[in-house]
Parts: structure tokens; sequence; C-alpha cells
């Protein structure tokens, strides 16, 4: 019923709801928030982990992860609210963009969200907020940039940064008490790479056993399968085919085809020419006169014989991307016919040794001495497959970063520094603005203070007081103070060497800000009736 | 119930399941379905103008958009009601035929049908009122053409199709960025524009989604950007002076339609069909490259060794192009479609400047784009964004303005905006009222009142006080005959929309109202509901 007293018709279906004004916007805040609060206590060098849970039917207990990341999190989470679905959605851009800040985009968005809310409360219309949170937005971001700084990237100095970096974003892991060890090891990974971005030839193996620092980086190439029996076990100076074919029997591929015989006689001629083809094109592969032979698919006893006949080793039924990272390393192109045998020079890969190693208790093929010397493996060891998991996912953000370092170069200090820089940067700014939308000027810095604000929370440190020494330093003009967490005191970043991508930064500034504006500028929420799922 | 009786007094049912059935009749009815419709226009109001406020919509599977575009937000509101419905389709036949003013169009209809409620009060029949309605567009849309003013869409590096766009994205989230996208929007347009017969054939441009980086990040591409990757992990990532080969066969051994046996009853056979096999993938990719090609594009697969062997050519190839882009690359390199490898030809080939493999992001997806093409009919509008949603909705924003640019190039003539227009319009109908002797006079008026409803709206967005500004600036128009004054909503300080450049199209003003009083007509004539009890 209306106001008036008319029965209002029913208009949207059954269970739908309509939320309007401030009940709206009330209900997508308290998501936001929430779900912003959640992550907050995993950020910074002494933020927490978190253990995730799968519910439902059919899953045991038994598969638990234990981290770190916020995008891990943020994505296992299963919640109804739709705004807090606009930051796990925002942390997951993230994740795929660059790799790390997953945590400090949806924490930063909370917070600009909460402060936001405050304005609203003061009857500032969101509109206005909107309009002064743009303006805070490229004031802080033309300071991120100003601030940045650049090194040429075959230099010495490039290099520190990219292990600064590294350890900067290994810190706040699990495996930060050995995170100069990662840290070389990732660059030396990253570096092999030579300027491309493809992670995938960046291989990691996880195996339990041993500790973490048993983790370590080879620079030849494993491949975790085994070489088939009746072969030899290490080939020097190996010239290796890789293929991708049917080598358990070739199909007709003509459509339609069936084979029908009127005898014995005939069924045995058929297996015969079966075999005779299968036999054929082992010859031709012979005639490309490899030492090593690894297929995609599956290789039957038959040719499996006869390549160990002419003394071949077989590696079969690699996966396809083991597959294509053997072809990057070696060289090797991958091939599906085999009638060039005169190009063999181009298409076989080369590297020096090929052997089977043990590592654990798994046994592995490892080529070294590749010709092309970009793919790499990193072998993680760990107690447990939770901590190889965690191992698993701090890796890969730090390798994300160092490549997104490589193709931007540019970097910034960490330990809140670019935060603090970019608040002071709003905060200037406002008292220029006419107009409310100064309020929301002040307010995008107070959000931005907020993230050294809860990293030095979460290390147990007075936040107040660090942050305003902290504050004042920069005042003086120390530009290159930061928090130093080892400590809870106020340090020179250039000396304790925390450095930070300016991508990452920046992703996670532009991302926060829009997020919070599409919440900020919802003012009703329709919700369909869900739709009814069968029972099984 | 309803029972007649006949001749003898006996009782007869007249529809059958009455029981089962939900009848509303009369004024009931009426006002049941005015309601209704009203329910929905005032969920969209909070949405017109610059300061509109977005919809955060959650589907029923529980994914969410946000979103200020009128159509989006009625058809994924799942509305049931019968009345209201109609409403869904007038914001969607705008959205069909003109592309922008989706949500104007609602608004005003629902001021259309608050006025009918009150005429129905008074106790006018609605017949009545819908011809008075019927009358009083007739002069309105009269009065918006003889307002209207032809703009020259060339001068100034086309700076009046900018404004237009930047209108049109104003009320949007990627209003930041309105005056770039706007710019990316109008060069997109003309350039797939066919400038002497006024039409734009929208299918040209493309509008792919990326998340990641920021709207800004946004770009056109003169060009085709096709979300595939080449075939063979090794083949070249980069083919300049492409010569583009556009199959829609695949690399495979051929498929009659026919249903057919091949049997093999000796080992002769079975040999000669394997060697026949091999030969069918070499002479493919013979016939592709023989023909002069440099890459190939398919709309099917590829068998594996037809893959290596398009490798080993050097021949660097694309499968499972999807139908639409196999089009558009057609138009853009001038490239024929070659459903057979038999037709290959040298002139069939399309040819382009370069085709390369790019990557975004770290988790190694990679896209293909197609640039500097032979005639570069067909251009791509890359959208980035912070996330999925705002990706969406940047993608409706750019359609909309693209709509109003394609409009304005098929008919170049404007009105202004601010609800300037709608107000000039409520003071003719006005005018034209007096006239009128007979009973529609008050629909008449009662429809002038529903147009000034329109800037009362946006000035009610923009937290200004809709009475005062409304008044003042009809009072404006009134004592300086001005018909360009409308509401500040950007408090730039003037009222007079021309120097605020904020232009709108005719035709998408003039179908607002015309569409808008339809509807309104049609509701006003339902007087019996009739619906399953448990609808």
């Amino acid at each position: 019923m209306d106001i008036v007293g008319n029965v209002l018709p029913q208009v949207l279906k059954d269970e739908a709801t309509e939320d309007k004004g401030e009940m709206a916007r009330l209900q997508s805040f308290v998501g936001a928030i929430a779900v912003a609060d959640l992550v907050k206590t995993t950020l910074g060098p002494k933020g927490m982990d978190k253990i995730l849970k799968p519910t439902g039917p059919g899953q045991e207990m038994s598969h638990i992860t234990v981290t770190n990341d916020g995008a891990t999190i943020l994505k296992s989470m299963y919640v109804e609210n739709p705004a807090a679905k606009i930051l796990i959605e925002i942390s997951k851009t993230q994740d795929e963009e660059v790799g790390d800040g997953t945590t400090t985009v949806a924490v930063l968005a909370g917070e600009l969200l909460r402060e936001g809310e405050k304005l609203i409360q003061k009857r500032i219309h969101p509109q206005h907020v909107i309009a002064g949170w743009r303006i805070a937005r490229d004031i802080a971001l033309k300071r991120l940039r100003d601030i940045s700084t650049e090194n040429d990237i075959n230099s010495q100095e490039f290099h520190d940064d990219l292990v600064k970096i590294a350890r900067t974003t290994l810190s706040s892991k699990l495996i930060t008490s050995d995170r100069d060890y990662f840290a070389d090891l990732c660059v030396n990974a990253v570096l092999r790479l030579k300027g491309s971005s493809n992670l995938d030839y960046i291989q990691i193996i996880k195996l339990p056993g041993g500790t973490i620092r048993d983790s370590y980086l080879d620079d030849g190439f494993i491949l975790k399968k085994q070489i088939t029996i009746g072969c030899k076990r290490r080939i020097e100076n190996a010239k290796i085919l890789v293929a991708n074919t049917a080598m358990d029997y070739d199909k007709i591929k003509i459509y339609g085809t069936k084979v029908k015989v009127n005898s014995m006689d005939k069924v045995a001629e058929i297996e015969a020419a079966e075999k005779e083809k299968m036999k054929h094109k082992v010859d031709k592969i012979l005639k490309y006169q490899p030492t090593v032979f690894v297929n995609r698919q599956l290789i039957y006893n038959y040719p499996e014989q006869l390549l160990a006949d002419a003394g071949i080793t077989v590696i079969e039924h690699a996966d396809f991307e083991g597959m294509e990272r053997v072809a990057a390393a070696t060289g090797a192109e991958i091939l599906s016919t085999f009638d060039a045998p005169e190009r063999s020079e181009q298409i076989l890969g080369h590297c020096d040794l090929i052997e089977e190693i043990m590592i654990g208790e798994e046994k592995m093929i490892k080529f070294s001495g590749c010709k092309k010397n970009e793919a790499c493996t990193i072998v993680l060891r760990g107690a447990s497959t939770h901590i190889l998991d965690e191992v698993d996912r701090s890796i890969h953000d730090a390798l994300c970063v160092l490549i997104t370092t490589v193709k931007n170069r540019r970097v910034v200090w960490g330990g809140g520094n670019s935060e603090m820089q970019m608040a002071a940067a709003c905060e200037e700014e406002a008292k220029k603005v006419q107009g409310k939308q100064a309020f929301a000027i002040e307010a995008f810095a107070k959000a931005l203070r907020q993230i050294p604000t809860i990293i030095c929370d979460n290390g147990g440190y007075d936040s107040a007081e660090l942050i305003q020494n902290f504050k004042v330093e920069l005042q003086k003009g120390n530009i290159t103070y930061g928090l130093n967490m080892t400590d809870g005191t106020i340090g020179n970043m250039s000396e304790l060497g925390v450095k930070e991508c300016l991508r990452v930064k920046e992703q996670a500034l532009l991302a926060a800000s829009e997020a919070a504006e599409l919440i900020m500028r919802v003012d009703n929420i329709v919700k369909c009736a869900p739709r009814k799922r069968e029972r099984a | 119930m309803s029972l007649a009786f006949d001749d003898y007094g006996r009782p007869y049912i007249i529809l059958r399941e009455q029981g089962s059935k939900k009848r509303m009749k009369g004024l009931e009815a009426y006002k049941s379905n005015i309601l209704a419709a009203k329910a929905i226009a005032n969920t969209l109001s909070s949405s017109l103008g610059p300061k509109g406020m977005d919809k955060m919509l959650v589907s029923p599977d529980g994914d969410v958009s946000v979103t200020n575009d009128g159509a989006t937000i009625v058809e994924k509101m799942e509305i049931q009601h019968p009345t209201a419905k109609l409403l869904v389709e007038l914001s969607q036949s705008q959205d069909a035929e003109i592309g922008d003013g989706t949500t104007g169009v609602v608004v005003l209809a629902g001021k259309l049908l608050e006025q009918a409620l009150t005429l129905l009060d008074k106790g006018i029949h609605p017949l009545k009122i819908s011809d008075g309605f019927d009358r009083a567009c007739d002069v309105a849309i009269k009065h918006l053409e003889n307002i209207s003013e032809e703009i020259d869409i060339q001068a100034n590096e086309h700076e009046a199709l900018i404004q237009a766009a930047c209108t049109a994205l104003g009320s949007k989230v990627v209003s930041k960025r309105k005056r770039e996208l706007g710019k990316i929007a109008v060069t997109a347009v003309l350039d797939v524009a066919d400038l002497g017969r006024k039409d734009v054939n929208l299918d040209l441009i493309k509008i792919q989604t990326k998340t990641g980086g920021s709207v800004e990040d946004t770009r056109l591409i003169s060009g085709i950007l096709i979300d595939k990757d080449m075939s063979h992990p090794q083949m070249v990532k980069e083919v300049n002076d492409a010569k583009i080969c556009l199959l829609t066969c695949p690399f495979e051994p051929p498929k009659p339609k026919t249903k057919h046996n091949i049997n093999i009853s000796s080992a002769e056979d079975y040999k000669k069909l394997y060697l026949q096999e091999q030969q069918y993938f070499v002479d493919m990719v013979k016939l592709v490259k023989d023909s002069g090609a440099n890459i190939a594009l398919c709309q099917w697969g590829f068998d594996d060794e037809a893959n290596h062997l398009l490798l080993q050519n050097n021949l660097p190839a694309v499968r499972w192009v999807s139908g639409t882009d196999v089009e558009l690359i057609a138009m853009a390199t001038g490239a024929r479609i070659i459903p057979r490898f038999q037709e290959i030809t040298p002139e069939k080939l399309g040819k382009a400047g370069s085709v390369k493999e790019v990557q975004f992001g770290t988790s190694n997806e990679r896209m293909l784009v197609i640039e500097n093409c032979q005639c570069t009919k067909a251009v791509t509008i890359l959208i980035r964004g912070g996330s999925q949603m705002i990706v969406d909705e940047a993608k409706r924003s750019i359609h909309d303005a693209i709509c109003v640019i394609r409009n304005l190039i098929k008919d170049n003539r404007i009105v202004y905006g601010g609800g300037s227009a709608e107000l000039a319009c409520a003071i003719q109908v006005l005018q034209y009222a007096d006239e009128v002797s007979s009973v529609e006079q008050y629909a008449i008026r009662s429809f002038a009142d529903a147009l000034e409803g329109i800037p009362s709206c946006l000035a009610d967005n923009c937290g200004l006080n809709p009475i005062t500004s409304v008044a003042q600036a009809k009072a404006r128009q009134l004592q300086e005959n001005n018909h360009r004054i409308g509401i500040d909503c950007m408090e730039l300080g003037t009222t007079d929309m021309k120097e605020q450049r904020i232009y709108e199209t005719l035709s998408s003003k003039k179908q607002q109202i015309q569409l808008a009083t339809q509807v309104v007509k049609m509701i006003l004539k339902i007087d019996d509901v009739i619906a399953p009890d448990d609808y």
C-alpha cells in the first residue's frame, strides 16, 4: 500500500525484492566493508593467514587451504551481498592483471566506502562524493607516477630493484624467513625469460618432503614423467624430437570408414598392414635421427619397442604444457607429420644432457644445457601439501610482480610510502578545492592512509603514533621513509631496501576507486527470485 | 462470477473456470494497471540525467550487474505484472530503434499515467483522456520540429558529434572520461559510416571487452580484434603485409553430408586409404600456400597433422574463428569467404597491414589484432576496466553513444537537452489546450504537466529544488522567448543549454514522446484484466 492507501499491485515476481535509497546503500556499504574487514588482517608483512574449508556434501573436510593471498581467499568465499561480489571481482581482476596487491585492492575499496558512508551520513549527495573521489584519484595517480623511478633494464640497479621488489612481495607470506633466498630464485627465473612475459615457461614442481629451504631453481628443465623401461637413462648431447601424434594405433581419419572382412586371413592381413603403417611412421621418425623422442600421446608397446631397438629414448604421454615447455627449452618444433627429414636440423631440439633424477621419492627427467635457455623449473619442497600450495601461490605472486616490473620498469618505495605520499597529495589538493567535493578528497586521503595503518595494526604496533610520525618525516622532506615492520619504527626505505612495483600500485588504486564509485552510484538493488534448484 | 440468465431464468456461465481466474474490471482495472506501470517508472526515474544513480541487479543465479541504462534495468528486473511488462517493451523498442533515451521514455510514460490517474478520478472517460493525449502529442512533435536546429556534423572536427556523444555518456559511470570515450565513439562511427547514404552499419563496429587496466585504457583499433590465438604455439606471432585466406572448411578429411560407408576388406585398400588420407592434408595446405596467402583464418578446427603441416610450411593459422568475426574480417580486408579448398584463388585473399598476437596481464590471455586492413571498413573498440561490471556498463554506455552518433548522421537535427525541449513543448501544448473547447482540454493540459515532469525529475536527481527550478526555467523561456533554457544539472552557472552544449537528437526525442503516448493510450484502453489465479 502506498501513502494514499491505494493497494499496489505486485509488479515483480514472487520472492524478488527491491531495496531503494538508504536501504540499498546501507546494504552495499555493509557488504563491501565486511569483505574488506575480512581480508584486512592478512595485509602486510605481519598479516595473518586464513584457513579455507570447503562446504557442501561429497567433499571431505580434509582438503583445506591455508593462505595469505587475498585473491585466493576472496575467490573461495561464498557471498550473497552484491556489493561484496564487486569487491571480489576486482580482486580477481587484479590477480589476472598484475598478480599481486589483491588484498590491497579490496581493502582500499572497502576503506573508501567506509569513509564514503560517513559523508553520506553528513547528507552529502553520493554524486558529490564521487566527483571528489575522481579529483582525488587523479591527484593520487599523478603523485604516484611522479615519485616512481626508472632504471635501465640491463643495469645492476634494476637487478637490485627486482630483488628488493621480490623480497617485499614475499615478506608478507609464509616464506618470509627465507625471503632473500626465494627473492633471488624468482629474479633469476624471471630474468631467464629475457623480457618475455610468458609465465608458462617457468614451471613449478611441488614435492612434499624436505624443508622449504631445500627448494631450488633448476636452470635445466624438469619434466614430471618417466623414461620408458628399456631405454637409456642418461643421454648426452641429446637430439630431441618433440611430437604430437598418435602412437597407439593410427585411427583412420576419413569419415565413415569401416573395416569389414570375411575371413581370418584377411584379419591377419589387415593387422599386418596396421603394423606396417606404424612401422612406417617409426621409420620416418628415425630418419630425423633423434636420440630422444617425446610424444604427447600414448605410445603403444610395439612402436616403443621399435624405437628402443633403434637406441632412442622414449618419453610418452607428456602433457600439453609440458611438451610446449620442452619445445621452448630445447628449441624443438612440435611435429605431427614426419615427411621432412631434410629439415631435421631446425626441427630437432638440442640439449647437453638428459637424465633421470630422483627428487624425494619421485623420478623425473631433467633436461640440462638446453639450446634455448628460456624455460626453467622451480622445485618446491616443504613439509606438507598445504605449505607447498601456499609457497606456490607466494612464488606465483612474486613472479607476476617481477614480470610486470620487467615490462613497466618503474618502481616506488614500499613500507606504505607510496600510500602516504598519495594521501598527502590529496590533502594538499583538498585545501584548494571549493565546494563539498573537498570532503570527499579528504576522505580519499584518509582511506589511502588506512593501508599503512592496517599494516601497523596487524604487526601489533601503535599505528596512531607511527603514522603521525611517518607523516612528519614526509613533511620534513624525507621522502624515502616508510614503515619498518621488523622494528616497529619509521625507517629509511632506501636503506632497508623495500621497493614495490608501480604498476601494481597503479592498478590497485584505479580498480579500487572504480569499484567504490560503482557501488556508491547505486541507489536501488533489485534481486530477482533465485532460480529453483532441483534437488538430486 | 459472471453469471447470466437465459430467457427461462436459468443461470449459465459465460466464462469457463471462472473460479480459477482472477478478474478485474472497470476503474479498478485502470487504477491497478496504472499503479503497476508507475512503480516501474518510479524505479527508473532516479536514473535520469547526468546525476542519475545506478541500479544494482542481482540475477536469479546471483550474478551482479550495475547499470544506469533504462532498457537493461527493466529487462533484468524480471517483471511479471502484465501492464508493467508493456513498459519494459516500451523501453526495449526505444533501445532497438534509437538506442538511447531508454530511461527517459519510461519516465515520461510514468508521468503521463500519473496525470491520467487524476483525470480518471475526476470522472473523465479514459477514451477522452487518450484522445486528448493524442492531440497534445501531435502538437508537441510539431513544436519539437520547429525548435530543432540543423547542425553541421563536419564542422570543427566533428565537435557537435562529440558533444552529443558526451551528453549520452554523461549519465554513466564512465562519465569521467566522457570526452575521450566520446571521441573514440565518433571516430569509430565515422570510420564505418556511409556518409553518402547517410547510414551506418553498426555491425561493423565490434566492441570487445577485457577486464584489467582502467577505463582510460579503452582504445580504438582501426582493425579487428579477435579473441583467439594461433593454432600452433610455435607459429610466428606477427605477420606483416598479411594476405589473409578466410576459410569456412575444416582442415580435416572431407565429411560428405550424405551418409555413407567405406568398407575396407583388404590390406591393400587399407594402405591406399592411408596414403589418400595423408594426401588430403598435403593438398589442403598446398592449395592455401600456392594462392600466396601468408595467414589462414578458419572457422573450423584443424587436425593435428594439418596443423603441423601448416607450421612446417610457415603458414600461421587460426582456428575456430566465430562466424560473425569471419564476416567482419571479410568486409575489412576485402577477402572472400572461401568454402572449399579447391576454390582458393589469389584474388580471393584479403589484405591487411599486419596481423599480430597481443598479450594481456599475467594470465596469459592472447588476442589477435588485424590492423591496417585493405578497406578499413571495420573497427574495434577495446574496452578495459577494473572489473567485469564496469566493463559491461562501459560497453552499454558506448553502445548508447554510438547509436546517438549514428542517429545524428542519419538526421542532423538536434534539440537541446537538460529538459529544455520538454519545457518548450509543454508551454506550446498548454497554449493549445486553451483553444480546445471539449473535455479533451483537461487531458491536453495534463499532457503538458507530464512533459514538465521530465525537467522536474532531472532537477530532483541533481539535488536542486524541482519546483522552483522548473518554474524559473519556464518563466525565463516565456519571458525571453528562448526555448533553450533548461535545468542546470552540472551547476555550470548557466541554464542556456546551447552554452552548456547539451545536444540530443531530434529523432530520439520525437520517438520518446510518441512511444510513451502510444503505450499510455494502450494502457488506458484496458478495462478488463483476466488472468489465471495462480499468476
